[in-house]
């Protein structure tokens, strides 16, 4: 198949905006990523470990009033967003099984840090209430001060760190 | 009158369908703009590639714009719109971490997901990761909790705690945007590398 190339930036920003405006249209909330990964978390020790999830005051929340955390909108948009990147991909020729990395490192180092960088990085959302869709793009569209907080901080971190982990990049 | 979920009195059912909908509409967003690629989404931060500021701010300000006249012609009720919750310390090192997240894996978690969706490998090493994280963040949570639940400041909004109007303040992102979007159409051609912009 005919590898299409990206659809352009601010025609894309149009779209995603369009998607988070339906969102809160429809359902009264933001777009979430990082809350979908935690539900499946919580789901899971839950089913390995009952007893533990319902004496943690952090698990136990999702349970209560008979509630299941993967019978949420977040769970179900979370599995929406895989068949939705799924068909963008067949559409435009891009669906491969592949490591995405710089030719400088090594797979088995591209792995290592990609794995690291999500312990941070959901961590970190933990903390701050959201990741970069849940807390500052959607946070930002609703005027929220966490919001532009989280925005400027993450981009800001990031640039920050950028050079000490340049070598993975470029 | 929106939001359809409350004013409509949704079932459970139906909310969740429209989750599922909204989710599909995100995925193929994200993987259109090609934040599907981790080298793609880096370039943000060494300047040859800022796909990742473009689509933000863009996605932003038409949502913001958007929900702004649906609620001036009585369409959209945004007090019913959540707002998230600031905590001030929270925020800023929950942010921090990210970034560092960010750097390292090359994904936040959106993108992560939507990377996973077209059969990226690091992609689901980075989303592992991701559950990791969360699963330590819970099994922490008493030694950070004074953190996380410190410095409430509760739902505030960045228009009334700069004490000007919404449409005012949609103003001044939208000029800012527009600085940020010429600085990065600069910065491309400063730091450009086409051998990784041209491979994807």
């Amino acid at each position: 198949m005919n590898k299409k190339s990206y659809m352009n930036p601010y025609i894309a920003g149009v779209l995603l905006g369009l998607v988070l405006l339906s969102a809160m249209f429809f359902s009264g909330r933001g777009l979430g990523a990082s809350g979908g990964l935690k539900y499946t978390v919580v789901a899971a020790v839950a089913a390995i470990d009952k007893d533990h999830a319902m004496q943690s005051p952090y698990y136990s929340k999702y349970f209560e009033d008979g509630k299941s955390p993967l019978k949420s909108w977040l769970a179900l948009e979370v599995l929406g967003m895989i068949l939705g990147g799924f068909i963008s991909g067949a559409i435009s020729g891009r669906l491969k099984f592949k490591i995405e990395k710089s030719p400088k490192i090594s797979n088995k180092k591209r792995l290592l840090f990609a794995f690291l960088g999500g312990v941070f990085f959901v961590y970190g959302a933990q903390l701050a209430r959201g990741c970069t869709s849940g807390a500052a793009l959607s946070g930002m569209a609703v005027l929220s001060v966490a919001g532009f907080v989280t925005m400027i901080s993450i981009f800001g971190s990031a640039y920050l760190f950028a050079w000490f982990f340049r070598k993975l990049w470029i | 009158m929106g939001p359809l979920s409350i004013f409509s009195e949704f079932s459970e059912g139906l909310n969740l369908l429209i989750g599922f909908l909204i989710g599909i509409g995100f995925g193929f967003a994200l993987e259109q703009a090609g934040f599907s690629s981790s080298r793609k989404l880096a370039g943000m931060f060494y300047g040859y590639d800022t796909t990742v500021l473009k689509v933000f701010f863009t996605a932003a300000i038409v949502a913001l714009i958007g929900s702004q006249l649906l609620s001036f012609f009585g369409l959209l009720n945004l007090n019913l719109v959540f707002v998230n919750p600031y905590y001030l310390g929270a925020t800023i090192v929950g942010g921090t971490i990210m970034g560092a997240g960010f750097i390292m894996g090359g994904f936040c978690p959106g993108t992560g997901i939507s990377a996973l969706s077209i059969g990226k490998i690091d992609a689901l090493f980075f989303l592992f990761g991701g559950m990791v994280g969360a699963f330590l963040f819970a099994e922490t949570f008493p030694f950070v909790q004074t953190l996380a639940m410190g410095s409430y400041k509760g739902p505030l909004k960045i228009d009334e705690w700069l004490g000007v109007s919404p449409g005012v303040f949609t103003l001044l992102l939208v000029i800012v945007a527009v600085g940020l979007f010429w600085l990065a159409e600069l910065a491309e051609k400063k730091f450009k590398r086409p051998e990784i912009t041209s491979e994807f």
